[in-house]
């Protein structure tokens, strides 16, 4: 007896599953097959050819061996799976080549000159974009000077006061729109208001600063609103119920509370709004040099020198180019300190997820 | 009611002070979000009359002044702005909808946060830095694969026609672009395939479904308008990308549907960064007014994504 229910409890336990080796044995043996067939299809070893052949190998290998040992269904499942999977190591690519390339072309020019010297009267070699940081540090600080007094108010009317009235519902829906202007018509939006006001044809760091907040406006309300209805209700009981007034109660308890959020949503606004280029080409300028007054005269930021450098080069194209990868690099490390910065705040006020 | 109860009554004669305080500040909040939808109409009122002299301009001044006829210069821009954001949209659909089923229900639980960071750092690179990597990186390099599919695809219309010798074609600023837009519509659709019902999937599971069936009966049901909101506004962020074609595409006004060869249709952002700096008078107009244009397709693409959100919010029955 036992030893029939034995026997019979370990098949139907192992029966019609795939040993647990397959899996990293099918990677090894179409990583090498798939290498062997680029080499034999292209005649050089593509790393990008191989990592494709390998990948359609191991698909069709997983497919066919789960089918005949686990079934159409379980093959259907690892199918998805590997697909699923391989979509995530493909959007990796992307990210890779860009770090890769920004480091290892950037640095050739990524020294103390970049960071002391401006482009005036430089042709060729040599020069530096410090006219460039300058004018981004202007430029984003005053966006943010206008956009966060903005978009924080309408965050709190959004979550205190007009809680679902009708004007709260547009503004929300309006908000969300706003987030999809395309960045390059608020630069023309700007243009064409500084035009109206100052005459046809001006360009200032002011209207870039300009054009920059409207991209930047909705992400603080966004941000900022949902911070606001994180703040537990119990806190604003407490306030009204010792005879707080309501703004005193905003200021002095949900603010606050929600400070680090806001700062961490504030500092991720930026990092957004840094690296725009369409909105500053138009409404900021180019030049080579300084420029100290924000509101007179272009100004250059970080994303058109870059811009710049790549599309107006001089007779020797790679001193250009070296200096826009350069330029790149700068702009890069600046969005993920930010980027980093602003989520280790914003690590303090995770709402907790089910998962 | 108690709250009722504490307050004073309309006839206790002068205004509490501390009230006054209040009113002063929900005032400013208020005016805070009104600004916000009046800067909304100022956007489309600014760009209506700066670019209006163009508008309505005759067209034998358009002609000598301007770039041309209005109408027949736009079209050949909207045309490629809407071709090369479609392109992009088929690239980056598939793949961020895979993206985010790996995060949402595929990776082990507490690697789903570090690996939706790493997906966003993807929409934290600054566009004109893609845009260099097209350029000089992603189009050199594409192109054998380019060759690849003249030579053995040739026959399909997409793919005929002489291969571009820099491989910078309208087919390398879609990859861009799509590499663009792929971190938004990741993160919505992984925050709707994280609220799909609990219930329901564990249903599902308990009665035999494999996790593929599970997903396919379970999650996607439930995130369909969610999908497709997030596709809309990739839509949207995709046609107003500028960086990207500006600095991969040296295109031309025309209407081709080729994707290898050096004739691309350009795009309206391109063609407004390419040519503002340089523009004047009605050139400048005219190229405010293609804008607008811009500025319209994006909206209506923007709205109806918002509105299938919104719809969504309402009746979604998450639990």
């Amino acid at each position: 007896m036992t030893t029939i229910t034995h026997r019979l409890g370990s098949e139907t336990l192992t029966a019609g599953r795939l040993p647990k080796a397959t899996i990293p044995v099918a990677i090894a043996a179409s990583a090498v097959l798939g290498y062997a067939l680029a080499v034999l299809a292209s005649g050089t070893a593509d790393i990008g050819l191989a990592v494709l052949f390998a990948f359609l190998l191991f698909l069709v290998v997983i497919e066919i061996t789960t089918r005949v040992v686990e079934g159409a269904r379980q093959a259907a499942d690892r199918r998805a799976g590997n697909l699923i999977a391989g979509a995530f190591l493909l959007a990796l690519v992307p990210l890779g080549s860009v770090t890769f390339e920004a480091v290892s072309n950037g640095l050739a020019r990524f020294d103390l000159a970049f960071f002391t010297q401006s482009m005036r009267n430089v042709v060729g070699e040599g020069g530096g974009a410090v006219h460039a940081i300058y004018g981004t540090l202007y430029v984003t600080g005053m966006a943010t000077v206008i956009s966060v007094p903005i978009g924080l108010l309408t965050a709190i009317y959004l979550a205190e006061y007009g809680v679902r009235n009708r004007l709260s519902k547009a503004i929300t829906f309006f908000v969300d729109v706003m987030t999809g202007v395309p960045s390059i018509v608020a630069g023309l939006f700007a243009y064409a208001l500084i035009g109206l006001l100052l005459g046809p044809g001006t360009r200032s760091g002011f209207e870039g600063s300009i054009a920059l907040s409207v991209l930047m406006i909705p992400v603080v309300v966004r941000s900022c609103e949902e911070l606001l209805r994180l703040v537990p209700n119990e806190l604003r009981e407490a306030a009204y119920a010792l005879g707080v007034p309501k703004w005193l109660t905003i200021v002095r308890v949900v603010i606050p509370t929600a400070i680090s959020g806001i700062i961490s949503g504030v500092i991720l606004a930026i990092a957004r709004v840094i690296g725009e280029t369409a909105p500053l080409l138009i409404a900021a300028g180019f030049t080579a040099s300084l420029n100290n007054n924000l509101f007179a005269n272009p100004m250059m930021t970080l994303p058109v020198f870059v811009y710049d450098s790549y599309a107006h080069p001089g007779t020797d194209v790679q001193v250009y180019w070296d200096r826009a990868w350069a330029g790149a690099l700068t702009l890069i490390l600046i969005v993920m300190i930010l980027n980093l910065v602003g989520r280790l705040i914003a690590r303090r006020f995770a709402p907790k997820t089910g998962r | 009611m108690t709250q009722k109860l504490t307050r004073p009554g309309p006839g206790s004669g002068a205004p509490d002070p501390k009230r006054r305080g209040d009113r002063v500040f929900r005032g400013f909040a208020m005016g805070a979000g009104i600004l916000i939808l009046v800067i909304l109409a100022l956007v489309a009122a600014f760009l209506l009359i700066q670019g209006s002299p163009a508008l309505f301009a005759d067209p034998a001044k358009l002609i000598s002044q301007g770039y041309g006829e209005f109408l027949p210069w736009v079209l050949p821009y909207a045309f490629g702005t809407i071709w090369a954001a479609i392109l992009a949209l088929v690239l980056a659909v598939p793949v961020a909808v895979g993206i985010a089923l790996f995060i949402s229900h595929y990776s082990p639980r507490r690697l789903a946060q570090p690996l939706g960071y790493v997906i966003d750092l993807l929409a934290a690179v600054p566009s004109v830095v893609f845009g260099l990597w097209g350029s000089l990186v992603l189009a050199p390099a594409a192109r054998p694969l380019y060759e690849w599919l003249s030579a053995n695809l040739g026959f399909i219309p997409l793919f005929s026609g002489t291969v571009s010798g820099t491989g910078r074609t309208i087919f390398t600023a879609a990859i861009v672009l799509a590499t663009m837009v792929l971190p938004i519509i990741t993160s919505l659709c992984r925050e709707v395939f994280l609220q799909a019902p609990r219930l329901h999937e564990e249903a599902a599971l308990a009665l035999g479904a494999t996790r593929w069936e599970m997903v396919k009966m379970a999650v996607f049901p439930f995130a369909r308008p969610g999908i497709i909101a997030a596709v809309m506004l990739g839509l949207g962020r995709a046609l107003g990308e500028t960086m990207a074609v500006t600095m991969v595409l040296s295109g031309t006004r025309n209407i081709t549907f080729q994707l290898l060869t050096s004739e691309n249709p350009n795009t309206i952002a391109a063609t407004i960064a390419q040519n503002f700096p340089e523009a004047f008078g009605l050139k400048t107009s005219q190229l405010i007014a293609a804008g607008l244009v811009l500025f319209l397709i994006t909206l209506v693409v923007n709205m109806i994504a918002r509105w299938i959100v919104s719809r969504r919010a309402e009746f979604s029955g998450a639990n």
